[in-house]
């Protein structure tokens, strides 16, 4: 299906990630924004707002972020594409409803640009150290998609994969972005909107008595209708069987929990997306995401040229996590190193799905700038010079540490 | 209590009327399949939801077009007994999730049906600000002045002096005023009545389905299990006779003066009836004398 053009500023322009995240959920067919936006992501809503009466779109401030991730949902429940646009504190106050989004199976689309934290931290300075609270932060068993995109122009594209895959599986999408994609400003193409495929919402046709809301596809993914369309909807966060309805038994629990995790799980080869480079032959492999991915192609040229085969591995999808690509590419080689702004998140994933087979080396860094290159570099370095097996992740010393903490050129485990 | 039995009854029946009774009076407007409900005995939501049936089948709203929404607790469970399209969200957002369904689509009714608890203090923030945003919706909210789904924890409305599990020794903090928060953040219409006014309650439910705003019913409802057990009140029974003797009507009565004092006086009644431009009539507004906005990015 083709995207409203109301919707679509195409031309050429030199925005901000943020800014064109916004015109992105725009273009998506998103109409409907609750948002509490708070920095660095204000520029999104702003952006949105600012076009939504065109487009036939709105914008509401809500008077929080509970307010506005319950307001998503119930928007979502009648009819309506809709997104919420937030940052560190903000995103921790949504994880409730993220958990009542993915239990109600309800599409809706979260932009976190991600900033330092913890807590209130260093707003205006990015982070990348909220992955894994987008992966657990609700309570209870559940899966969803996180994508991180790693320039403006992403920003723009995959805000519409994110709607894309918000409907196709009926769960929240989570864009994990940061403040330096959401700050930067770039070339960014915006194309007519006859070239942007938008997937439609399945809507189930057939007759109000035998429309059963939580009866899935073959695909595991249920039909939805919307609220008053006479199908009587009995939507509850309560564990509920096929109608809907409450229940309470072991067996209920299990199926229906287990096919919230296995819709996700079971389609993970198809919304799954990375971006690789240099791989074959390589003996060690960077992985990365989001800006951390920009910053280390500096890295990976330079041990190239010292004639060490890097290969370049960029998580786009990062939930589902890819398993099993982790786990065939650790056969090969020596090492991963994954530089991420944070102490230590992605990488365990890494280590958790190398099996042992491969070393694994995080490049941390505490938030409010991005690494050095030259890190990163020291690292592939180290990596490659490993002929054993380390147990664990080995964290390397960065620049910026030893500058600290002292401790000269040694490596700190 | 007659004019609250759908006459559909007595027409489904005429050569028998034994068979009244037979059928559920408001089978129209409840998920028969969900009943029996998880109420205690003596509690007052069921009268609450048997006031809210009789005035769905009066208020000539078509129901197809209806969203109930719910909080968490008690009275949290209506939605899911009545047919309509109904919602039962999280903890305090039922008013913010109801908003996202108004704005999205004005052409949906919206009620929001729940408890003290769940919208005055975990929800007390989008309850004021749909107040003063003038959502188009209706806020019924059961008072039992405890929360009574967690067993009987001290809640904002509990009245000074009162007893709960959690404040063995009384509740020292004085108690919301409803209809007086409602009042002062814009509501365009607020009445509180007991479960024992279920015919004025009904009547007042028709009138503020029809009104166009944000409006609010306190329904105040005995807590048998939890509240009245705790006092030593009794049963819902005694609560009812408590109600019968002491509650009086004041229409228009000042809302300041509505406090609620523990077995004090209760004043009921329909406080305010005002118009204000809705939400969405205030952005339709907008929305069609905007000519030319800045629309470009950067």
């Amino acid at each position: 299906m083709k995207t409203d053009p109301r919707a679509v500023k195409t031309g050429v322009y030199y925005i901000d990630g943020d800014v064109a995240a916004g015109l992105g959920a725009l273009a998506a067919g998103c109409t409907f924004i609750g948002g509490y936006p708070i920095t660095p992501s204000t520029e999104a809503a702003e952006a949105f707002a600012r076009v939504a009466p065109s487009a036939g779109a709105m914008f509401i401030q809500m008077e929080d972020e509970l307010g506005s991730i319950a307001s998503i949902i119930g928007a979502a429940w009648a009819g309506v594409k809709s997104m919420t646009i937030t940052s560190g504190p903000g995103y921790s106050l949504m994880m409730e409803n993220i958990g009542l989004g993915a239990m109600l199976e309800t599409p809706f689309v979260l932009l976190n640009i991600q900033r330092a934290g913890p807590s209130t931290g260093v707003p205006t300075k990015t982070g990348q150290a909220d992955m894994m609270q987008s992966r657990w932060g609700s309570h209870g068993d559940y899966e969803l998609i996180a994508i991180a995109p790693d320039s403006p122009q992403e920003m723009f594209d995959y805000t519409i994969k994110a709607f894309n895959l918000a409907e196709r599986y009926r769960c929240p999408v989570m864009i994990m972005s940061d403040e330096c994609v959401g700050h930067m400003t770039e070339k960014v193409v915006i194309p007519r909107a006859e070239e942007i495929e938008i997937e439609p919402r399945r809507f189930y046709t057939g007759l109000p008595d035998e429309y059963l809301p939580f009866k899935p596809d073959a695909d595991l993914v249920p039909k939805m209708v919307k609220a008053g369309d006479g199908y009587n909807l009995y939507i509850t966060g309560l564990i509920h069987d096929e109608r809907g309805y409450p229940v309470k038994n072991e067996e209920f629990k299990s199926a229906y929990v287990r096919r919230l995790v296995d819709k996700i799980r079971l389609n993970k080869d198809k919304i799954i997306e990375i971006k690789e480079e240099g791989i074959s032959g390589a003996e060690v492999i960077v992985v990365s995401y989001g800006i951390s991915s920009r910053v280390a192609v500096r890295g990976i040229e330079r041990a190239r040229e010292k004639g060490i085969k890097v290969g370049n591995l960029r998580l786009v999808t990062v939930w589902p996590f890819p398993d099993e690509k982790i786990c065939e590419l650790a056969k090969t080689i020596k090492a991963f190193v994954v530089p991420e702004i944070n102490y230590g998140q992605i990488v365990y994933e890494v280590d958790r799905c190398s099996h042992g087979k491969a070393n694994v080396v995080l490049v941390p860094h505490g938030g409010s700038g991005v690494h050095n290159p030259d890190d990163i570099f020291d690292a592939i370095v180290y990596a490659a010079k490993q002929e054993g097996k380390i147990e664990g992740v080995v964290e390397y010393k960065t620049k910026l540490e030893k500058s600290i903490f002292g401790g000269g050129n040694k490596l700190k485990k | 209590m007659e004019t609250l039995i759908s006459s559909k009854v007595q027409e489904a029946h005429p050569e028998d009327p034994s068979k009244i009774g037979c059928v559920h009076p408001m089978e129209d407007v409840l998920r028969m399949d969900r009943i029996p409900h998880i109420w205690c005995p003596g509690c007052g939501i069921g009268l609450a939801v048997t006031a809210f049936s009789a005035a769905l089948e009066r208020a000539n709203i078509d129901l197809d077009k209806m969203s109930i929404v719910s909080g968490i607790g008690c009275t949290g469970r209506v939605a899911g007994y009545v047919k309509l399209d109904s919602f039962h969200t999280t903890h305090g957002r039922a008013i913010a999730f109801a908003t996202g369904i108004k704005v999205a689509n004005p052409k949906i009714k919206v009620v929001v049906f729940s408890g003290d608890g769940d919208l005055i203090a975990i929800g007390g923030n989008h309850f004021i600000h749909a107040a003063r945003r003038n959502i188009d919706m209706l806020v019924i909210c059961v008072n039992n002045f405890i929360y009574a789904m967690t067993g009987g924890q001290v809640a904002p409305t509990t009245p000074l002096a009162a007893y709960a599990t959690t404040c063995p020794f009384g509740c020292v903090e004085p108690p919301f005023n409803i209809p007086y928060i409602a009042d002062s953040s814009g509501a365009v219409y607020v009445a509180r009545w007991t479960t024992l006014h279920i015919r004025r309650l009904s009547n007042s439910i028709v009138e503020a389905l029809n009104k166009k705003g944000f409006s609010v019913i306190e329904v105040i409802s005995p807590c048998a299990q939890y509240y009245s057990r705790i006092n030593r009140l009794g049963d819902g029974l005694d609560m009812m006779k408590f109600y019968h003797n002491n509650s009086e009507i004041r229409h228009g009565e000042d809302t300041k003066n509505l406090d609620i004092g523990f077995q004090k006086k209760i004043i009921v009644g329909k406080f305010v009836d005002r118009e204000r431009p809705t939400y969405t009539e205030r952005y339709n507004e907008w929305l069609s004398e905007l000519k030319g906005a800045k629309d470009e990015p950067g």
